[in-house]
């Protein structure tokens, strides 16, 4: 018996939230009792041993001609030969993209039941029962598994890294898959910027800022702090900035340590996507604006004004250290 | 060709969540229900415009739920379903509502299925692949865009970081999410004419859940916010260096 994580990788880089998974597998692997190996598919880069440092024993590769671009149903049928090839029990994804196409369908092939979503380590004092965010970050359920097999999917940004100093052991594994239906045309990626799902900081505006030609207000700070940027919906409606920078009910979930809201009013469906970050600033012009409630720090203030020197200061603060 | 939507209702985007019989269910008191806003305004309407650019095109809607489920069924009749089925069950376990689903899809053999990306209640985002799995055809999730090439189906789909463009052939599942089409309200012909268009309930197959539901918790309150004055911003930034630690 033994757990599995899957190690998420994009163009042959580890990703962030490969690094929360493998670290939350390990956790739960010293509650069970046993260890926590991963599993890698497609070519990679970087030196898997260092896998060893985020608590994994052993490291799969896995590499043929059917993986070389990413397909649920591909990949699924592959992890699915590698679990039983090894006896895992517990197999554990990072909630993003990659981990919501596969984790769920090989939930079924595995008859395996799923938790996405997770938000602390299993509790197994009672069952299994692990806690998931829900209702779009308002609230938690405590979900019990009731099968042999277990899946679980982590929130990236919501599990700490703890590094120590270990290696792994790589091997090749072989396992049969199957050539994939999905003929991928182009990939483009947004170059440069910093994956919004993976940022620690995210410096997010809202229609406050009043046109895409104030944006440099976010965007200096922004790269000050090494930060990935957001907006609210309507300023992706109207396309003062890219859809993908949405965050919301309806846009991306994230849970950054530190999210700047600059003009945005803090409606609720605005902050379903924001309300698990971990320390919230919101700059706003009206003392009566909702998004003040959610708040650790604020300034009320005018974002024109108030802004130049938010980036003047942090460029002081960056300088000196 | 023959299109599935999957509908799923959830409680409105502002409703007032709190949990009720020792925390172990939501409140639902006085809540108003919605179709699932993946659902309608991405899954739905893009199976629509695809129906509007081609009328062989049929559309049908699928819900697991229980009567309570039929205002918005009867919602989703009046933006353009052709036909609906209600799968008589109170489902939360997610291999529960995809076996469902994937029973009457084996027997209607759709040629494409839609889900929305997640439902905004349980944030499953599990329904598709799961019936990508039952019905062992090909899965793209977070669509941003639909569109048919002859036998195929040019998608861009949403990873991290950026966006990829796939082309596959039917049959096939796709969620959706923001950018495969523009929120629509039903208008009064689309409203008149859903009364009468077809809604049947199937009975439920007896299937086993693999997960359950032991409580819900409201996460801790914040303790408030602290305000620096407009004329010193710079005190945000040593709050946030020296005291939060975050930059
Ligand atoms: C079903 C549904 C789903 C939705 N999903 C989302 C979602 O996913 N994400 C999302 O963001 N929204 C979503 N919305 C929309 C949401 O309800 C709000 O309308 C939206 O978030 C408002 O965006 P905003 O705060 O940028 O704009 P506004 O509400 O217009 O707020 C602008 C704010 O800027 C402040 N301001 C103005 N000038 C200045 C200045 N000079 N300096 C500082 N502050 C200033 C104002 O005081 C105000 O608070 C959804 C709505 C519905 C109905
Ligand atoms: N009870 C249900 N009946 C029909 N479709 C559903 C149901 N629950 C979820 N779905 C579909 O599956 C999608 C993803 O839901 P979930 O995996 O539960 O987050 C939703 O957006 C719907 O399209």
């Amino acid at each position: 018996m033994s757990i599995l994580v899957f190690i998420d990788q994009s163009e042959g880089l580890l990703k962030k939230s490969s690094f929360e998974a493998a670290c939350y597998g390990a956790e739960t692997a010293k509650i069970m009792g046993t260890d926590a190996q991963a599993i890698v598919i497609g070519e990679c880069k970087e030196d898997l041993s260092q896998l060893g440092n985020y608590g994994i024993s052993k490291v799969h590769h896995i590499t043929d001609n059917n993986l070389q671009h990413f397909d649920a149903q591909v990949y699924s049928n592959v992890i699915f030969n590698a679990c039983n090839s090894i006896g895992a029990e517990v197999v554990i994804f990072s909630n993003n993209t990659t981990g919501k196409a596969i984790g769920p369908r090989l939930s079924v092939q595995l008859e395996a039941g799923l938790v996405s979503g997770a938000v602390a380590l299993p509790n197994l004092t009672n069952g299994f029962i692990v806690k998931k965010s829900v209702f779009s970050g308002k609230a938690f359920a405590n979900i019990g598994i009731n099968t042999n097999k277990k899946i679980i999917s982590v929130n990236p940004n919501s599990f700490s890294i703890n590094k120590t100093n270990n290696t792994a052991t790589v091997s090749s594994l072989q396992v049969s898959s199957t050539s994939s239906k999905v003929e991928v045309l182009a990939v483009n990626k947004v170059t440069g910027d910093i994956p919004l799902g993976e940022a620690d900081i995210v410096v997010s505006g809202g229609r406050g800022l009043k046109g895409p030609e104030n944006w440099g207000l976010v965007t200096d700070l922004a790269e000050l702090l090494g930060a990935a940027t957001a907006c609210s919906r309507p300023v992706a409606d109207v396309h003062w900035r890219p859809h993908h920078e949405h965050v919301g009910q309806t846009g991306l979930a994230i849970a950054p340590n530190l999210y700047i809201a600059v003009g945005i009013s803090g409606a609720i469906q605005h902050l379903a996507g924001v309300n698990r970050s971990k320390t919230i600033v919101v700059i706003n012009k009206d003392p009566e604006a909702p998004f003040f409630k959610a708040a650790d720090y604020g300034i009320v203030g005018d974002a024109f004004e108030v802004m130049p020197k938010i980036i003047e200061a942090v460029k002081k603060l960056k300088s000196q250290s | 060709m023959k299109i599935l939507v999957c509908i799923s209702k959830t409680p409105d985007t502002t409703a007032k969540i709190a949990f009720a019989d020792n925390n172990t269910k939501f409140a639902s008191d006085g809540v108003q229900w919605i179709i699932n806003p993946y659902d309608e305004w991405y899954a739905l309407v893009r199976a629509i415009e695809l129906k509007e650019a081609n009328p062989a095109i049929s559309i049908h809607l699928v819900n697991v739920g229980l009567a309570d489920s039929e205002p918005i069924i009867r919602k989703a009749l009046a933006l353009g379903g052709d036909e609906a089925f209600r799968i008589n069950a109170d489902g939360s376990d997610s291999f529960y509502v995809a076996s469902q689903i994937a029973n009457l899809a084996k027997e209607k053999q759709y040629d494409l299925i839609f889900t929305g990306k997640e439902t905004i209640d349980f944030n499953g985002s599990s329904i598709g692949a799961m019936l990508s799995a039952l019905l062992d055809l090909p899965f793209v999730s977070h669509a941003t865009k639909f569109d048919v090439d002859g036998e195929k189906a040019v998608i861009s789909r949403e990873i991290d970081g950026g966006e990829e463009i796939n082309k596959v052939a039917f049959p096939l599942v796709v969620s959706c999410q923001k950018g495969m089409a523009e929120q629509r309200i039903p208008n009064m012909k689309g409203i008149m004419g859903a009364r009468t268009k077809p809604l049947q309930v199937i009975e439920a197959a007896s299937i086993s859940n693999y997960t359950s539901v032991v409580s819900f918790e409201m996460p801790p309150a914040k303790a408030g916010v602290k305000l620096v004055s407009a004329d010193t911003p710079e005190e945000l930034v040593r709050l946030l260096h020296d005291e939060a630690k975050v930059i």
